[in-house]
Order: C-alpha cells, then structure tokens, then sequence
C-alpha cells in the first residue's frame, strides 16, 4: 500500500523504542508533520520539545548523544539543514550519535511552495565527513532503515516524503548500507538502452519508466539507491558496462545529490557512459506534487524519454 | 586548594599559556588569560571529575563554548593530570592533540569540540537533559565568550533551559570586553546583559572574574541551584596578568615573539 515514507518512519520509530529506552525524540514544533508525534504519544518522558529552534535542537542532541543517549531530531529537510553550522560541528565533526531525519524532501510536498521543500540538503550534507545518508523508497525499507539508524553509531541523515511513495521491494528485501538494489530489471536478452537510478520519492517513477520502456519493446533497468552515503558505487559500474546510457532521477536539485554521486562514481572508475541528470534546477512552486513532476521533469515519462533521447 | 594556592596556581597557568601560545606561534592569550582564574578554581574547587578516568559517567560535564580560549583549557587538563605537561609545547602542531580548538575525538577530557561559537550552550542543555533523564546528579557547565553571545543560537538555548527547568546547567559568561573587530560595546553591545538573562529566567550573578572568593561564591551558588539555570556574569580583562596585553584588542589573536613572552612570563610571575 502505497505510504508517506515520513509515516512508515513515524510508526516505525514509535515500535522501535520500546525495546530501547536510550531512544530520546526532539521536536521543533513540527511532530505532527514529521510523524515523531507518534513516539511522543507513547513515551511523553523521553520527548522534548524544543520550539522553533532548529539550530539548539540539533546542538542539544549532541549533548544527549555525548551522554550515551541516541537523540531522533526531525523537522523539514530545508530547515534542518538550514542550520549546516550545528550540524558540521555539533554532529559530524563531534562524531556524536544523533539522528537527523529530515522530512518533506524536495517539490513532492506539493502545495506549501518554494520555501518549504528541501531541494539541495544533499548537496550539503553529503560534503560532511561522518555522516551517513539514507532515503528510503517505500513503507518497507523505511522500517529497516529506521532500525539500522537507531542501532548504527554514529550520526546519520535520513530523508524522507510528505508524499505517499509506492511500494517498490517485495517482502524479502534487505537494506544494506551502501548496496544499491535493482527494482525493475528487463528479462535477460540485449543490451540496455539505460539504466536509470533513482532515490526516494522518485523511485516509484522509475520503475513506471522502465516498464512503460519495456511495453514498447525498449530496456532500461531501475535501480533504487538507498544509501547515499555511503554510495554504491560499483552499481555504476556494472550499469556502465550493460547500458548505452545512464539517466539518474531525484527530487533534489541535480547538482549535490544523487546525479552527482553517480557521476562521481562514473568518473572516479572511467566508466565511458554519458549520464543524463533529471531532477530540479530551480526552486519549486505551489502545485501537486504529480503536477510539479511531470512540469519540471521528473515523472516517468520524462525518464522514459531521457532513456530514448538522442545524445548526439 | 586555598585562595592564596589558586593564586599561585593561576600565575603558573598564565605561564604555560603565553609558553605554549610562543611556542605555536599563533593562539589567542587574550582570552585565555582573561577566563583561566575561573578554570582554575572550577577545576580543582568544584568539578566532580576524574583525570585518570575522563569518561566516568558521573563526572560534571565541562564545555568551553569559546573554543579558541583552549591554551587555559589545556593548561587546567595538564595541571589536573590529564595529560603530561611536555605535551603543551605541543599546540597547533601537526598530529598534536591539543589542537588550535578543542578536539574531544584527540584529547581525552575535552567533552565536546568547539570553536565554532554560539554551540556549546546547547550541548549544555542536552546533557543536562540526560542527567536528568537517567536521575544522575553530575552538573553540567559551560563557558561563553562575551562576544560569542552575539550568536543567535545562544539566545535559542537561553530560551529553552529556563523551560526545561536545568537547575543542573550554569552558564558563565567570560565578559572581557573584547572581541576581534573591536570593543563588544561598540561591534554589538549585549548590555543590559544580565537583565536580558533575568527576562529569559535565568538566575544571575555577576562578579569580579579575577577574584577567587567570589568566584568560588559563585559557582557553589550556581551548582545548588534547583529549577532553573544559574548564570554567572564574570567581568574579566582580556589579557589579565600581562600589562601589555591587559585590554589591547590586538592581542586577541597573536602571539607573542620570544622577547615578548619573556617580559610577559617576568610580570606574571613577580605579581
């Protein structure tokens, strides 16, 4: 069934911290939309609400962390990492257990507009040592990556949805940290015309791609990455050497996230392969999100398109 | 350790600082000479602490929020037996761990890396957090710079300890007057600075940061507070003990040539 990965989290965090009680939740006046209300209902002792003050929220949870405790902060993408400065000191360079999840990523939140939808927190975050990246797809993976977060030491950035995201894993499926998984893959036969990765809440999209591509006699493989950072890079490698192209889709500005991890993996291991980066390229505006993808790019049939175009 | 031992005490620590500052060749005495009497007497009059086993959970928490003071915090750590003293020739050098800011991952008993201001109050506030969540009894303090508290983020963890109610954080204030681009008063006056604090619901004190008695009066007030955070004004001369260096923006952030540490180290010790 189709759920908010922001939901999935909530649920799963609420669940989880039953079993551990070093689980502490910090809020910035956004519980109900990050879904950390959940937690809150049930353990009101282990809660703290800090107000509209993202900055000493994040710092708080450091101190919490440097005391033994695994401190969940939440709030809107945009906002936390519009406090980079607590961030890079308090959690990355300190080193300290704290837990940043970052929710209503990108223009899939639809209707509040420009300001609200993080579109360039990869770009930051992935530029700091320590810190490891999560986006999750789907309701499952959510689960796991909110389990290996909570149990993971060291600070972690989790990304999440406003907006319900189609199940993509069937149930055997197993996050791994670091390992890209293949969500749609063409029955064996000729080579691909591309393989096409995806993150979060544009993963769903891919794999309409890929089997609308199929549909019409075309290949192209999806590929859902998870884990950002660490990223896998030798799925760029095998994607390279199958595909005659490689088309990466994210609802995060092109520059920064995943179209630059890919390109990155690219060109550290010559892979001869051109990529095509479809994501944003300005800030966003008010719409659906349906609406928002298919102007700016990233629904499935712009990916399925980019999988055909003509590179000369 | 009596007043008059703290006295000594701090003269020698005002030693090692301007050494160790010359011998990097770069550092800022300013504040350090200005916050080091204060570090003394928390250190070996109040801290609950262990030097042989910095991460015994039950020691108080101390945070240098103006992480570029670190040669005082280093020359407490070294006095107190965390380190050996040799070590702080050693500043600013490459693979050192007494780094150019405190580096908690390098050098055991630093609880948190700062030099970045405006930060530590809120890590403060988190491990008051957790004393009060696994009902320990350490105490958690922090100092702040006077013109660190021109941070944004200073006043967002001043709003916030009052209405966690932290009894078992203190804030103290090394207000020395100075900052890089000039006097506080003139780059961004924080006055009515304890007023201001009053109105956030801090408990406050203001003293002569140079006077061990009303410093040591001053800190066993603020470690029995009960429901709210205490805050402790020091006012401070940056660069206190080196006539030169006393109230001269300029000596901030340089260090002083051999020539000038000597006449610095011959005033300190004849006081």
């Amino acid at each position: 069934m189709p759920k908010a990965t922001r939901q999935a989290f909530g649920e799963a965090l609420a669940e989880l911290a039953a079993s551990r009680p070093q689980v502490v939740v910090l809020d910035a006046d956004l519980s109900k939309s990050t879904m950390t209300s959940l937690f809150g209902k049930k353990f009101p002792e282990r809660r703290f609400q800090f107000g509209i003050a993202e900055a000493n929220m994040i710092g708080a949870a450091a101190g919490l962390a440097l005391c033994g405790k695994v401190p969940v902060v939440s709030s809107f993408a945009c906002f936390l990492v519009g406090r980079l400065e607590t961030i890079r000191v308090c959690a990355a360079y300190n080193r300290t257990n704290v837990k940043l999840v970052g929710t209503h990523a990108g223009l899939g939140i639809g209707d509040d507009g420009a300001s609200q939808m993080g579109l360039e927190d990869l770009g930051a975050l992935r530029s700091l040592p320590n810190l490891s990246i999560l986006q999750p797809a789907d309701e499952l993976e959510t689960r796991q990556m909110t389990e290996w977060m909570l149990d993971h030491d060291g600070p972690v950035y989790l990304r999440l949805t406003r907006q319900k995201t189609a199940d993509v894993h069937g149930p055997d499926y197993r996050f791994k940290l670091g390992a890209a998984d293949t969500v749609y893959e063409p029955p064996p036969g000729a080579p691909l015309q591309a393989t096409l990765f995806a993150s979060g809440g544009t993963v769903g999209e891919a794999v309409k791609a890929a089997r609308a591509l199929m549909d019409r006699g075309f290949r192209a493989r999806a590929v859902n990455c998870g884990s950002l950072v660490p990223f896998d890079e030798e799925a760029v490698v095998r994607a390279a050497q199958d595909s005659a192209r490689l088309v990466t889709l994210e609802d995060h500005h092109v520059n920064g996230g995943l179209g630059s991890a890919v390109c990155e993996a690219a060109a550290r291991r010559a892979c001869a392969v051109p990529v095509l980066r479809l994501g944003a390229t300005e800030f966003g505006e008010s719409g659906t999100a349906e609406e928002l993808y298919e102007k700016r790019g990233l629904s499935w049939s712009h990916a399925a398109e980019a999988c055909l175009r003509n590179l000369a | 350790m009596s007043v008059d031992e703290l006295k000594t005490l701090a003269r020698g620590l005002r030693v090692d600082i301007v050494r160790m500052i010359e011998a990097a060749g770069s550092g800022h005495p300013g504040g350090s000479l200005s916050v080091v009497d204060i570090l003394a007497a928390l250190y070996t009059r109040v801290l609950r602490h262990r030097p042989e086993e910095p991460g015994w959970p039950e020691r108080d928490r101390f945070l240098l929020s103006k992480g570029h003071a670190c040669p005082a915090l280093y020359a407490v750590l070294a006095h107190c037996g965390y380190f050996p003293k040799e070590k702080l020739s050693t500043l600013r050098r490459l693979d050192s761990p007494l780094q150019g800011h405190p580096d908690r991952l390098r050098l055991p008993g630093v609880e948190a890396s700062t030099g970045s201001l405006g930060l530590g109050l809120s890590i403060g506030i988190g491990m008051a957090l957790a004393a009060k969540l696994d009902k320990k009894g350490f105490h958690t303090w922090c100092v702040l710079g006077d013109g660190e508290m021109q941070e944004g983020q200073v006043w967002e963890a001043a709003m916030a300890a009052p209405q966690l109610k932290l009894g078992n954080l203190s804030m103290i204030a090394d207000l020395n007057g100075g900052q890089i681009d000039g006097p506080v008063a003139e780059v961004m006056d924080l006055e009515p600075l304890s007023d201001k604090l009053k109105a956030f619901r801090w408990d406050v004190r203001v003293i002569d940061g140079h006077d061990f008695k009303q410093i040591l009066d001053a800190l066993e007030w603020a470690a029995a507070a009960k429901d709210r955070p205490a805050a402790i004004l020091a006012k401070t001369v940056k660069g206190k003990g080196v006539s030169f260096m006393e109230g001269v923006i300029d000596w901030h952030g340089k260090a002083p040539n051999k020539d000038e540490a000597d006449r610095a180290v011959r005033e300190i010790e004849s006081a």
